[in-house]
């Protein structure tokens, strides 16, 4: 089999005397959508903060296409291949819809500062493609109508699209959703479900969804990982998680 | 045709169409004014600081409204770009005679220099995250101003003198550049309104040049989120730094501009105090609007100078309208009944 695009080994982290996460293996392959599901509190949020470098673990490697990212920082973490969205919805509230994507944009089309001050031709070619980029990629959200309108003054569901647009700007190799279908109504979910797929379709890449909506994880995920304080519970297809005894019981409580 | 007509009238186009409109139309009536009616000395005399100002305002809006870090010693660039090119002036004198030249290579070397400090200081800083920018450039601020305030700076047929104690330059039939407390005195005033015009003018186009790029994007980016800018791969040192040395950059022409445009001048002209005027300006226009600074900026500069014959109340008049500006500008409804009028105006044909 091809190296994973995603391989986690023995990932711990602990705040204090509080260990968040423990243990964890993880691998995510190419064209694979994955979900990550467990209680509240169980860690799953903090997996995706190590992975992007806003925490950096306690033990353990992260390898990203078999490159170990422990020396990158979060910047350099994106530009190796990895974009995610936040939990807590985290847009650029004062800048527009299009200009949120095209600051996704920022490593992939580039141009000096004296061309920007200039207005060069390369100036002029290089935001005339993102633009183009940048409404092709509102058009998937049905944002496209909207693009003038300041991010925070969005509707709850139109912003967490908008968040996952601005991440795909930046062309992942594998994308980090935390909670997509969070505040969303049933028709925006079965939406977003479809739009998902969409997604991994044409940019070609794999993704790693944290979420509660149990219908879209059930639905969209080809494998799912169980994590329940900070431990790895269960791993397998949505039918075999379904009927594990032990995630049953987590997410019933005893 | 079309797709350019609707690009100028795309609302943000219309508002950096507007900037322009604003100064190069108040530049044409004001020389029009000058040249037909005879205008009072006291007016002709504030134009070309109240350039300076507007130019100095916007530069710290830069920082203060588009990277949103708080700097309180802007002045302090305003007084690098205005003694270099004190200093610059005074020794090309004889090389360039020409006053428009030479005014355009001091200005230039003021704003590099102020420039190469603006960057010097920021680095160090905006790597550490937190408010410590407001901190460091506070002291910056105080250190230039103690700094040439305690340089004596003369040159004569043997070249260059400098000290840094007393008045002890003994100079063959030269000419002193700096003298310590009393600063530039003998200036030769080469600037004029329509270079101060001019200077706005080119500000503006920096400015909305690199708000409207990736650059500008970025720096707006790492100022609304940090974390999600880094999770797009923002650098955030790199964008902030950018902002913060193209402000130092322009503050420097501000203060160069400024210099050029008296005989006299004191380094105690660039404290704390404005510093704070600046920030005052920026605040009253609004964070990020350019616009909104240029004209707080001309109305908080003209008012008091106009309020001066009314001496001893001048200041509590600025004061009420201060607090009048303050009121409504924070007054929720009158924000409300603002948004209404623009929606009117500006929101015709846009979808949502
Ligand atoms: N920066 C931090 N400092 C201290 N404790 C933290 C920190 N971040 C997370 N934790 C703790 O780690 C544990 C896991 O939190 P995490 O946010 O990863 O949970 P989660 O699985 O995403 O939960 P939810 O479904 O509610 O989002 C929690 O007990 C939380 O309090
Ligand atoms: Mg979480």
């Amino acid at each position: 089999m091809n190296t994973p695009v995603l391989q986690i080994k023995n990932l711990g982290i602990d705040f204090g005397g509080l260990t968040a996460v423990n243990n964890l293996n993880m691998e995510v392959h190419a064209h694979e959508i994955i979900g990550l599901i467990g209680p509240n509190g169980a860690g799953k949020t903090t997996v995706f903060n190590m992975l992007t470098k806003v925490y950096d673990p306690s033990r353990g490697t992260i390898l990203l296409n078999g490159q170990d990212i422990a020396k990158m920082d979060t910047v350099a973490v994106n530009k190796a291949g990895i974009a995610r969205t936040f939990q807590n919805i985290r847009l650029f509230q004062n800048l527009s819809v299009i200009d949120n994507v095209k600051a996704g944009m920022n490593n992939q089309f580039v141009y000096s500062i004296a061309d920007m001050l200039f207005h060069t031709r390369k100036r002029r070619s290089n935001e005339e493609m993102i633009e183009e980029e940048a409404l092709k990629l509102l058009k998937i959200f049905h944002l496209d109508d909207l693009k003038d309108t300041e991010a925070g003054s969005l509707p709850y569901g139109a912003q967490r699209k908008l968040e996952i647009a601005r991440a795909l700007a930046s062309e992942p190799k594998l994308l980090l959703l935390d909670e997509p279908a969070a505040g969303m109504n049933p028709q925006e979910t079965e939406e977003l479900m479809e739009t998902i797929r969409f997604v991994r379709d044409t940019f070609d890449i794999c993704i790693l969804l944290i979420e509660h909506d149990m219908n879209l994880v059930m639905n969209i995920c080809e494998r799912i990982y169980v994590l329940n304080y900070g431990m790895l519970l269960a791993k397998g297809s949505p039918e075999e998680i379904r009927n594990n005894e032990k995630v049953i019981k987590a997410y019933l409580g005893d | 045709m079309k797709t350019i007509i609707n690009e100028l009238l795309h609302h943000r186009n219309r508002s950096r169409m507007l900037s322009f409109a604003l100064i190069i139309g108040s530049y044409l009536i004001i020389e029009f004014l000058m040249h037909s009616i005879r205008i009072s000395r006291l007016f002709t005399s504030m134009l070309v600081p109240c350039c300076c100002y507007i130019i100095l305002a916007l530069s710290l809006n830069l920082v203060v409204g588009f990277s949103g870090e708080l700097s309180l010693g802007h002045a302090g660039f305003m007084a690098v770009g205005a003694f270099t090119a004190i200093i610059v002036s005074g020794l090309s004198a004889k090389m360039i005679p020409d006053p428009v030249i030479r005014l355009f290579i001091s200005v230039l070397s003021g704003s590099i220099l102020s420039g190469l400090t603006g960057l010097l200081i920021s680095v160090p800083v905006l790597k550490l995250s937190g408010d410590y920018l407001a901190i460091v450039t506070l002291a910056f601020g105080q250190i230039i101003k103690s700094l040439i305030t305690n340089i004596y700076l003369g040159f004569d047929s043997n070249g260059l003198q400098l000290s840094f104690v007393t008045n002890e330059l003994n100079l063959e039939q030269g000419k002193m550049l700096l003298s310590g407390p009393m600063g530039a005195t003998d200036t030769a005033k080469i600037s004029n309104f329509s270079s101060g015009a001019l200077l706005i003018v080119i500000t503006l186009f920096v400015i909305y040049s690199l708000i409207d790029s990736k650059y500008g994007r970025a720096i707006m980016a790492a100022r609304d989120d940090r974390i999600a800018a880094e999770s797009i791969g923002i650098d955030i040192l790199r964008s902030k730094t950018l902002a913060f040395v193209a402000s130092s950059i322009l503050a420097g022409a501000a203060g160069a501009l400024y210099a050029l445009n008296y005989s006299t001048l004191q380094p105690a002209k660039f404290d704390f105090n404005t510093s704070i005027l600046a920030l005052v300006y920026v605040v009253f226009g609004g964070l990020g609007n350019i616009n909104g600074t240029i004209i707080a900026t001309t109305v908080l500069y003209v008012l008091p100078e106009l309020l001066r014959s009314l001496q001893d109340y001048r200041m509590l008049i600025y004061a009420i309208v201060l607090i009048i500006v303050m009121q409504l500008g924070s007054s929720v409804r009158l924000k409300r009944s603002m948004e209404k009028l623009k929606n009117r105006f500006s929101k015709k044909g846009v979808i949502r």
